[in-house]
């Protein structure tokens, strides 16, 4: 299949793309690593008038320390987070659930920004990124603001971010130590997942300091399982097959899957 | 839009519509019809190239994004009349039958190889996931990897396939934002 | 010429095709550019079910690059009705099938308009500004409300009833009556199956190029069947079929799928006639899943009678099969290929088979791998199941009690066909032994005790199939329209190299290198010496193609007794030269010898005499070729044993195959890694239908599974390693004891995971989860309620 026609524009920096998506107008896009866009435009499901390529500022691409926190760049590959260090060392449960995302093609050009603002809800980053209070780093025409994951995630495939901004960098509070786990059930390898569970979770001295616990496909968005956070602080490692089981109330498929892969998510996220 | 693409060893240069995908940049323009398209939603990987010594799905690229870039394709594997090993390794296997998905299986197991040189039957068949074959069931496929890892020399194939991960490391903070 | 002294038959060869597909080196339809080609696109129907009111080109023919826009109309005079050849009843309804709808679509996904444009980009954005005004009519999609017929599909008809076919073992004589069976029998079961609507998905997209210039229409097709295709297209066309010439080059796979004669193979030669320039068409992917022909789609009642021994005593089907909009090329006959497979490898005393094919506004089904012997080799394994699970006896026991022995070979079924020859003892006992079947019982006894949220299943089909299609007698008897039969041709040519030409027209499966090794072996040349020609109606000039498990069985024959030829009339001149009497002339390693004397001509020697034809016996023609034609008096009967090991998480549904052992007989191998890769992949295909495929519609008849993102073609991470092996009964019905294992491997595999899934849970109260086991299916059959 064929895309319909579109400018294509290569700015040199964030404040340039900047000019150019609001010179473009609402129907321009950016165009990150085109994972999922490309496929969307092939399909003619969307036909942007103009495309925003932001593949060439290199200064959107790479993990760096900011103290207490880790900053990726917006554009930072998938399969640069499964290999970068600091993730590995501070934010263990992203560097899990990159390696689950889509296949090796596209994790070599899909990118970590690109996946947020796609906001897929069955997209495999949203969950970590709610659960680990990541903040969003956006630049627009009147400068820069964050906006917490909690508010970032709007509907279906909508996001904060207004037509004319860009995501270019996302704060990862460090959880260094912490265990981790991303518990997935699709039915197949590059199906998208029917529910899955980001777990992860600090335990000292056998004991439960903190979890942090993120559901992918369940709403409209990413949720967050706090009920189930908060039920385990202070307890034993034993405490989480009750703790899990206030993952969701229902009695549906789904919500039986948010249970019981919690349960597995999180019990996974203290034994690794 | 003006591009410059070198192409298994060779310098183009074109101007092409923006719209133009990668994959038919290869195969109309340039004659390269090894690299084929099997569907539209990037799920079926026959189109796998690779991009710098990365595989990407040429049908999920515009010929724009590969300006200054290097493209190897299948046709680019074999040098000097040598087959790649992994080329070698598909065929003493049986890892083929209709050879449709073949080209984009190869570059794709290519590319799992240089990150893991000695994968077991998981590995493999996790480092495929992106790529459909319809004829094979996957299970001479995977035997053809092992035994081309087992072949795979260093230096084995083209230069630009010799990469190294050493450039995926943290970033150095930048100043001035 | 050297001779080769070790049999080819049998030898691993490494394949010939081989060394263009691993670098890119392939003729792929689409590959092909030819000077001032035009390129189709077709626009396609988003309804299931509309007239047509309008269709406004006005604004598509604008744009740039645009040669013209065509719709239904401007072919209305000269584009026929697609062929259906398969009429299996005198009284069967068969709608008109135009290529490009006229005045009314009957599937989401029929084609409605075309744009012939000068590349495939312009071709696109034109298909996007034609504006179509449907008015929407009802859509009939449930088979079983289909047959109410509140709604038609095609409401000339009247009916959405197409045929209903009836096979009685009581009425051909070859068994007792099944209603009697069931009355007097002390245990009767009815089980409901549902075969879903698969999607072929040949990874190559159908492509078609048609060149109309130098007076003859040259076309291109990813197609498994040129000489078909070239007949049809004449018949319908109206266009000399001498003037038609069809080249299948590399064919990315078929598997049923490329069985067929198209819409767009007959709208880019109709438009290249009419354009006077090469037209090229290539399809999406998506495209290919709304309108290529998609297979099963099987409502299946069966009724089993049995006594409570286990002996079962007789088996009644009632099938419902879904048509589709249409009928395509053999739609209607793909169930009937079922009705001789029911009674499987099992002795009972009687059998019925009602099959009522039903339109619906679908695709239309053909034939995709198996055609109708997957869902008939299911039905008899479950009910085998279901059989031991109601009477408390061991599934693989019961299925020894009925199955034919091997001693009572050949064997007249019940479905009135002759097996010539089997094994099942030993393809079970093989099996079995590599499985460690007994072990995995103890195993699933634990995990059943211990209350593991893991169970443990295993599932068993022992299988048989009907291969080698097909006598053509017996073709014409089912109302086919053509013969089953293939040729092959030997060409000697002077420096003692071999042209073979086949009519069979593979597509992955191998036949260069099989059919090499066959001649190698027969003529004892070198296999590097013999070429293999197929797929080209200018060489090929008959051929029936390749399906159905056929192309070694019956082509394969044709090629021995082309070469037997070559032998008998190398023979004679062999004689002649060596003066002697023919009588004395011995062959062997492609050599001819004088008994009993050191005089020796090699068969190049021979040949390279016959082509100077200085000195050829009285009456002799000159050159040394060969033609065969072979029209088998039977099927030919591949069987195996598969068995199956699944893990389902009982938490969550989802199910895991952790063993899968098939031994299968296809007879003689000539190349065993061909065999084992054919298994493989057919296993791979089985699976998939077990667990993860099916083609769904919404209510308004729209494909929501119309890419590899929803229709869930498996990856490698997703299927488990086969242990394959083989016990060898060789065919009687051939002179190289071949069966056939296309299909072998899917036919086998589907019914042995379900039955391993539903083992894995029968003793938590789950009686049937219908397919694919979605782990959603699995998990809610668990909660008691419906799959």
């Amino acid at each position: 299949m064929i895309p319909a026609e579109f400018k294509y524009l290569f700015p040199s920096s964030v404040d340039e793309a900047v000019r150019m998506l609001a010179e473009e107008g609402e129907d321009a896009k950016v165009i990150a690593g085109g994972q999922s866009l490309v496929p969307i435009l092939r399909m003619r499901l969307a036909a942007p008038t103009a495309l925003i390529d932001i593949g060439g500022l290199t200064e959107l691409t790479g993990v760096r320390d900011d103290g207490d926190s880790l900053l990726i760049g917006a554009m930072t590959t998938h399969y640069e987070v499964q290999r970068d260090h600091l993730i590995h060392d501070h934010a263990l449960l992203l560097k899990l659930v990159t390696d689950t995302v889509a296949d090796p093609q596209v994790r070599h050009r899909g990118t970590f920004g690109g996946s947020l603002c796609h906001a897929d809800p069955a997209g495999d980053l949203l969950a970590p990124a709610l659960a680990l209070d990541a903040v969003m780093i956006i630049a627009g025409p009147s400068g820069r603001r964050e906006v917490p994951a909690s508010e970032f995630f709007v509907d279906y495939f909508t996001t904060a971010l207004a037509p004319d901004e860009i995501l270019i960098d996302v704060r990862v509070p460090k959880y260094t130590g912490w265990g981790a786990h991303y518990e997935k059930l699709n039915r197949v390898a590059q199906a998208w997942s029917i529910v899955a569970v980001a777990a992860a979770v600090q335990v000292r001295d056998g004991t439960i300091a903190a979890a942090r616990v993120g559901l992918t496909n369940l709403g409209s968005g990413p949720t967050r399982a706090v009920d189930v956070e908060s039920a385990l602080v202070g307890q034993p490692v034993s405490a989480i097959a009750e703790a899990a089981l206030r993952a969701s109330a229902g009695d549906g498929y789904k919500d039986n899957l948010a249970r019981v892969l919690t349960g597995r998510a999180l019990t996974a996220a203290v034994a690794g | 839009m003006h591009i410059s693409v070198n192409v298994d060893g060779v310098t183009y240069a074109d101007e092409v519509e923006p719209r133009l995908l990668l994959v038919h940049y290869l195969r109309e323009r340039l004659g390269k019809t090894g690299t084929v398209v099997g569907c539209d939603t990037g799920n079926c990987g026959s189109c796998t190239v690779h991009l710098d010594g990365h595989s990407v799905k040429s049908c999920s690229m515009f010929a724009v994004q590969a300006n200054g870039h290097e493209i190897t394709t299948i046709e680019g594997l074999a040098r000097d009349g040598k087959l790649h090993p992994v080329q070698e390794a598909f065929r003493n296997n049986h890892a083929l039958q209709c050879g449709f998905c073949t080209p984009g299986m190869i570059m794709q197991a290519i590319d799992l190889l240089a990150d893991e040189s000695d994968p077991d039957d998981e590995t493999v068949r996790k480092g495929l996931e992106g790529n459909l074959c319809r004829c094979t069931g996957y299970q001479n496929i995977v035997r053809a990897v092992q035994d081309a890892a087992q072949r795979m020399k260093p230096g084995a194939g083209p230069k630009i396939e010799q990469h190294s991960d050493e450039h995926v490391t943290a970033r150095q903070p930048v100043g001035g934002e | 010429m050297t001779a080769t002294a070790e049999p080819e038959v049998g030898k691993a060869r490494l394949r010939k095709e081989d060394a263009r597909l691993i670098t890119g080196q392939t003729k792929w339809t689409d590959n092909l550019q030819l000077t001032g080609m035009l390129h189709m696109a077709v626009l396609r129907s988003p309804v299931a079910h509309a007239r047509i009111r309008n269709i406004d080109c006005s604004r598509a023919t604008a744009l740039p690059g645009v040669a013209v826009v065509l719709t239904g109309e401007d072919f209305a005079a000269e584009q026929g009705s697609l062929p259906c050849a398969w009429p299996i009843t005198a009284d069967m309804k068969a709608p008109p099938a135009p290529s490009l709808a006229v005045d009314q679509v009957n599937f989401a996904g029929e084609a409605v308009a075309l744009v012939i444009a000068d590349s495939a980009y312009h071709a696109a954005d034109a298909l996007a500004a034609i504006d179509v005004d449907y008015d929407e009519l009802p859509v009939v999609l449930d088979l079983e409300e289909a047959l109410q017929d509140t709604d038609l599909v095609h409401p000339d008809l009247g009916t959405n009833k197409c045929a209903t076919w009836i096979f009685d073992s009581a009425e051909t004589g070859s068994g007792t009556n099944v209603e009697d069976e069931i009355a007097s029998a002390e245990v009767v079961l009815e089980r409901t199956f549902r075969q879903q609507r698969l999607i072929p998905s040949f990874m190559e997209p159908r492509s078609v190029v048609v060149d109309p210039s130098a007076d003859m229409f040259t076309v291109w097709s990813a197609t498994q069947i040129p000489h078909i295709l070239r007949w049809m297209l004449a018949a319908v066309s109206g266009i000399s079929e001498h003037k038609i010439r069809v080249i299948a080059p590399d064919v990315g796979g078929g598997f049923g799928g490329k069985l067929q004669v198209t819409p767009e193979e007959m709208l880019c030669l109709l438009v290249a006639r009419r354009m006077g320039r090469p037209v090229k068409w290539t399809e999406s992917r998506t495209e290919s899943m709304l309108s290529a022909h998609h297979g099963r789609d099987q409502l299946q009642k069966i009724t089993m009678s049995a006594r409570r021994d286990g002996t079962v005593t007789g088996l009644k089907v009632e099938l419902l099969a879904d048509m589709g909009a249409y009928l395509r090329l053999v739609t209607p006959g793909v169930p009937i290929l079922g009705a001789f497979m029911f009674n499987a490898i099992y002795k009972f005393a009687a059998y019925r088979f009602v099959c009522t094919n039903v339109f619906t506004n679908k695709v239309p089904t053909d034939a995709y791998r198996g055609a109708g012997r997957p869902e008939a080799t299911f039905a008899i394994e479950r009910m085998m199941d279901e059989l031991a699970a109601e009477l408390g006896m061991d599934p693989m026991k019961i299925r020894e009690m009925n199955w034919i022995k091997h001693e009572e070979f050949p064997f007249s079924t019940v479905a009135g066909l002759t097996y010539d020859s089997g094994n099942y003892e030993a393809a079970t006992a093989r099996a079995m032994e590599l499985f460690g079947y007994e072990e995995l019982r103890e195993e699933q006894e634990r995990r059943r005790s211990s209350g593991d949220p893991v169970q443990l299943g295993i599932g068993i089909s022992t299988y048989t199939e009907m291969c080698g299609l097909a006598p053509s007698r017996v073709l014409g008897a089912l109302r086919y329209a053509a013969g089953g039969w293939e040729t092959a041709s030997i060409r000697m040519l002077p420096t003692g190299k071999v042209e073979v030409i086949t009519g069979t027209s593979p597509h992955g499966q191998g036949h260069e290198t099989v059919w090499s090794q066959i001649v190698a072996d027969r003529l004892g040349v070198p296999f590097e010496d013999v070429e293999v020609l197929h797929g080209d109606t200018a060489s090929s000039h008959k051929g029936m193609d390749s399906y159905g498990s056929r192309s070694l069985a019956v082509g394969g024959t044709a090629l021995v007794h082309a070469a037997d030829k070559v032998l008998a009339k190398a023979r004679r001149l062999a004689a002649h030269m060596m003066e002697c009497d023919e009588a004395d002339v011995e062959f062997a390693t492609g050599s001819f010898s004088v008994r009993g004397t050191g005089t020796v001509r090699t068969l190049g020697d021979v040949v390279l005499a016959a082509h100077v034809a200085h000195d050829l016996p009285e009456g002799m023609e000159p050159g040394m070729d060969a033609d065969a034609t072979f029209d088998p008096d039977n099927f030919s009967f591949p069987h195996g044993t598969h068995l199956c090991a699944t893990e389902v998480d009982t938490e969550t549904g989802m199910v895991r195959i952790s063993r899968y052992v098939a031994v299968d007989d296809v007879g003689t191998v000539v190349n065993p890694l061909i065999v084992d890769g054919q298994v493989h992949g057919g296993l791979a295909q089985g699976i998939a239908q077990a667990l993860y495929e099916e083609a769904v519609h919404d209510e308004m008849g729209t494909l929501t599974t119309a890419t590899f993102e929803s229709y869930l073609v498996p990856s490698a991470a997703d299927l488990p390693a086969f242990l394959t092996d083989r016990t060898a009964t060789p065919a009687t019905s051939n002179p190289l004891g071949v069966k056939g294992v296309g299909e072998a491997g899917t036919i086998a595999s589907t019914p042995a995971v379900v039955n391993a899934v539903l083992d894995a849970v029968r003793h938590m109260g789950v009686r049937d989860i219908e397919m694919p086991l979605s782990p959603e299916r699995v998990w809610t059959a668990l909660q008691g309620g419906q799959s």
